[in-house]
């Protein structure tokens, strides 16, 4: 007997209103083919498509930072972009900073000048800094903040974080040298 | 900072040891609430009421309940279930009348977000709007109630006192010796207002939680961004009438949380949700604006301040009125309202002395514990009281604090004696101004000079106290256990969510056993199905009751490894001292046994064992606490004080009115330093959400009680660009002879009394005492514009930098 009808996830009213489009891009390094819903933000794709968690939601309107990747080489909130506009695109998420079993020398200066208390803002502001020290891989430190003004932090004060992001980009000019 | 500048006598207490959790943080491997992930688990979604009081005339979820993928719709009409710490005030969804905009009217829950909201878009709810009590003053005038029932309110009896047939959910005070005759005999009185708004916690993680509530049993699990399982499972239980013991509290990484996750939010909701959707897990998470109109909040302040001083700058009378704009619920509020009594006076030994606490209700989003529990608000008021005064007797704010702070021998306004062990206030107050080269304030002429470069320098500083605020038999508690190779983890009733606790709790086992601090570790993502009891983890009391807790633990285990090493080396135990990882003969090291041969029972070479697993344990209560007496404010609140001072010297830009903070210098007496680099995160941060207070944030309200800046581009936090250029942190360590190696607590100090010190620099830069927070730039301005003659042409029309 019947005592309601129910649909499942994938009933009628979903897929009468949403059209699927596919994507192609390259997420730390590994290509993905995907078939999305063109209303996912970049967030959403990485989260729940990908399940990349470490790239956090915190205000969802682009007014925090706390969402930032790389996308070919800028750092941008993947809460006000559209997953669809990263076709072809080369992303960068926090899971791509550590190399050949390795934290990059940016986590490890964020690690021993204590630059993050509860962590959720923590992604974000290391895809921020990568962003500009791979454009200015020697900033001031006004450059440092402008770059980083957009990503909010509750817990350090900001102060451990700069000095952070100034050893690293010291450190890797270092290694550059070498 | 170089934080190898921090010299400790001891191998792990006092060294700058990176947070244990730091690895997992920055690859991103931490999983927060917000990132969990159960098997059919469903998404909650909300309405909110969009009036600040209006009655709930008829709600339409017809069309919610027939959307494809709706598992569950509820109202408040369905449901009964109360919540509230200390006050039963509130219910989990409002019934038949909203008192906030923000309050929550009716919730689904549904296969994705998406489906969620669109339900909720379909609910039709018919509101007759009410005029709501808008702030303090009307709600003082009693003309509308915010709880019509005020006077059958069940609360926490002699400890809370609401007040019959009006808006004040409790009223608490204190009284020593004359006021009113020592305010008469004074050669000076000086009477004055502060204020300040309610504002954000900000944590970057919202309030997440998901609940799984079977529904053959009274069982429920919940996964929760919250700082106090044990209060939340105690809570919970309360609200659906079953037993604490079937509730499972799951703490995963929080992001962030500085009070505002203290007690209980979502969960009531969570599990209602989950209760209708036949038992499925239901994940709710806040948006930012959710967060912000939503979710209690600090609350706004008045502090009406009467103080009586001799010539020679000695204080003789202070009375204080502290009104607190608590918003709809009582929540923690009332808990503020109360410590503002037992604290009301700042760090001060005045004679006479009387202040009066209201925790009052309107119809704003409720208020609940920020961190520093009220003594921002109180601070702001007393030690910007105490520059006027300073101002009025023409003695430097320097003389007259030392003239009046407590010392050994005082006894605070609730009839504490200070000690030795207490540490010292004014310790802290000589190393602040020292560090920023105080040399008294300017002179109107030194201001004139400066006006005409558009800039003017100001230096202030401010004292500060606080104790952990918290019941008189407040608890907590650790197990130890070893694992075969001779490591130890601990678990704890706390949570450490980014203050770094957990580390500290590490430093001391390590310091205590002898192990390399890697050899130990605090189990992360708490249970209250395997960890021990913990009241709440708020009050800065963590390290103090926590690291009693540990340092017993570890004594505890010390003791078990020498029993069964005194039979194994033929000894006795008090013959047998321990080191390096082994229990030895204190007149031949080298009869020895290492911690991993004891740690699952020691093994004879016959194969026969001895011993078993070890396991210890750790508990501290606080101990002679006493609840205060309601007529005179007597009694013995505090644990432990930590007091401490912050100086600023900062910079007012005279025609923008944006002040630059260029240093802030702030000394703690914290006992001991069990961790450098940690305190300073505490004292950075700390430092700058005292600026975010003082300069930046607050929230407005429409003529109708509507919160009009709910996100972070109209209610601004403090961005990289808001830090000051140097702080500089000093560190007294005068130690507390019950603390943990000496120490004291420091996790909200940082943040208390820093407006203070900046609206005292701003006088000493502009000749112009403001009452007001925040000191933005528009403030600032106005201040000047309708300020002092001697800086400004009269002529308000005039160009800036015009004399």
């Amino acid at each position: 007997m019947v005592h309601h009808k129910e649909c499942s996830l994938l009933d009628e009213h979903i897929a009468s209103n949403q059209r699927k489009v596919s994507l192609t891009c390259v997420v730390n390094g590994v290509e993905i083919c995907d078939t999305i819903d063109p209303t996912m933000t970049l967030l959403h794709f990485l989260r729940d498509r990908l399940k990349l968690f470490g790239t956090k939601e915190s205000c969802g309107e682009g007014e925090c930072g706390a969402c930032t990747v790389i996308m070919n080489g800028k750092a941008v909130t993947s809460c006000i972009i559209l997953a669809i506009e990263a076709d072809g695109a080369e992303i960068l998420t926090v899971e791509g900073l550590a190399k050949d079993g390795r934290i990059s020398i940016l986590q490890e200066e964020f690690i021993s000048e204590d630059a993050l208390q509860c962590g959720f803002c923590t992604p974000g502001f290391l895809m921020s800094t990568r962003a500009l020290l791979d454009r200015n891989p020697d900033p001031s430190e006004e450059e440092i903040k402008e770059a980083l003004a957009g990503n909010l932090c509750r817990c350090t004060g900001y102060l451990p974080i700069l000095k952070a992001v100034k050893q690293a980009a010291e450190r890797e000019r270092k290694e550059l040298k070498k | 900072m170089d934080h190898s500048n921090y010299q400790s006598d001891y191998k792990h207490v006092g060294q700058p040891y990176s947070r244990k959790d730091a690895q997992k943080k920055v690859t991103g491997q931490a999983q927060y609430a917000f990132d969990l992930e159960l098997p059919g688990m469903l998404y909650g979604k909300w309405l909110l009421s969009p009036h600040a009081r209006a009655k709930i005339l008829s709600i339409d979820t017809s069309a919610a309940k027939a959307l494809p993928g709706v598992k569950a719709v509820i109202t408040g009409e369905e449901t009964d279930i109360l919540v509230g710490l200390y006050m039963q005030d509130k219910l989990a969804m409002a019934k038949g009348e909203t008192r906030y905009q923000g309050e929550v009217v009716a919730a689904v829950a549904a296969v994705d977000l998406q489906t969620a909201e669109k339900a909720i878009s379909l609910i039709k709810v018919d509101y007759e709007p009410l005029k709501p009590v808008l702030d303090v003053d009307e709600a003082l005038d009693g003309d509308i109630l915010v709880h019509e029932d005020i006077n059958e309110l069940k609360h926490v009896e002699g400890v809370f006192f609401p007040q019959k047939d009006s808006n004040i959910a409790s009223l608490n005070k204190a009284n020593r010796g004359d006021v009113d005759k020592a305010l008469q005999e004074a050669d000076i009185v000086v009477e004055s207002e502060f204020s300040l708004p309610a504002v954000a916690h900000a944590p970057m993680e919202t309030h997440v939680t998901i609940v799984q509530a079977d529904p053959y049993s009274n069982r429920i699990v919940v996964w929760s961004s919250a700082q106090s399982p044990f209060a939340l499972r105690q809570m919970l239980a309360h609200s659906f009438k079953i037993s604490e013991s079937d509730i499972e509290v799951n703490i995963p990484f929080v992001g962030g949380a500085f009070g505002g996750k203290a007690g209980i939010h979502l969960e009531p909701l969570a599990t209602l949700l989950s209760k209708a959707a036949n038992g499925a897990p239901v994940k709710l998470i806040p948006t930012r604006e959710e967060e912000f109109n939503q979710l209690p909040t600090r609350a706004g302040m008045r502090g009406h301040i009467i103080t009586g001083a001799k010539k020679d700058g000695k204080i003789t009378a202070v009375k204080v009125v502290y009104d607190w704009d608590s918003g709809a619920y009582a929540d923690y509020g009332v808990n503020v309202g109360k410590t503002a009594v037992y604290s009301g006076i700042g760090p001060y030994d005045i004679e006479n002395a009387a202040v009066v606490s209201k925790t009052i209700y309107t119809n704003k989003v409720f208020s609940t514990a920020y961190r520093g529990f009220g003594h921002l608000e109180t601070h702001w008021t007393i030690e910007r009281q105490m520059d006027i005064i300073s101002q009025r007797l023409g003695i430097d704010p320097l003389d007259l604090r030392m003239k009046n702070l407590l010392e050994p021998g005082s006894r605070t306004i609730s009839g504490e004696l200070i000690s030795e062990s207490s540490g010292s206030v004014k310790d802290c107050l000589a190393a602040v101004v020292k560090e920023i080269g105080w040399t008294g304030r300017k002179t109107e002429e030194e201001r004139r000079k400066e006006w005409a470069t558009g800039k003017v320098r100001g230096k202030g500083f401010a004292v500060l106290q606080k104790a952990p605020a918290m019941p008189a038999n407040t608890s907590t508690s650790v197990i130890m256990q070893m694992t075969g190779d001779g490591r130890v983890k601990m678990m704890i009733g706390a949570i450490d969510y980014g203050q770094g606790a957990n580390t500290t709790m590490a430093q001391i086992a390590a310091q205590e056993l002898d192990l390399p601090i890697d050899r130990v570790e605090v189990v992360e993502n708490l249970s209250t199905q395997t960890n021990p009891y913990d009241w709440n983890t708020v009050a800065s009391k963590y390290t103090f009751m926590g690291g009693n807790a540990v340092i017993r633990a570890s004594r505890d285990m010390l003791r078990q490894m020498k029993d069964i090493a005194a039979q194994v080396l033929h000894s006795t135990a008090d013959h047998l001292a321990h080191g390096g990882g082994y229990i030895y003969h204190i007149h031949n090291p080298e009869r020895r046994i290492a911690y991993e041969q004891l740690a699952l029972g020691y093994q004879y070479p016959d194969g026969s064992g001895i011993g078993g697993p070890l396991i210890s344990h750790g508990v501290y209560m606080a101990d002679g606490l006493t609840n205060l007496d309601h007529e005179t404010g007597q009694g013995k609140p505090a644990l432990v004080w930590t007091f401490g001072a912050h100086a600023v010297d900062l910079e007012v830009d005279v025609e923008t009115g944006s002040i630059t903070i260029l240093k802030v210098a702030s000394a703690f007496d914290i006992g001991q330093v069990i961790n450098e680099k940690l305190i300073y995160g505490q004292i950075c941060g700390g430092v700058l959400q005292g600026l975010g207070s003082a300069i930046l944030e607050g929230y407005k309200f429409s003529p109708d009680n509507r919160l009009l800046n709910p996100s972070f581009t109209d209610n601004k936090i403090p961005t990289m660009k808001d830090m000051p250029i140097e702080v500089v942190p000093i560190y007294i360590e005068n130690p507390q002879k019950n603390g943990p190696y000496g120490a004291r607590g420091v996790a909200e100090h940082p943040m208390i009394s820093v407006p203070s010190a900046v609206g005292n620099a701003v006088y000493d830069a502009l000749g112009i005492n403001f009452h007001v927070l925040p000191l933005s730039p528009e403030a600032i301005v106005l201040g000047i514009l309708s300020g002092k003659e001697s800086i400004l042409c009269t002529d308000v029309n005039c160009l800036p930098g015009c004399y």
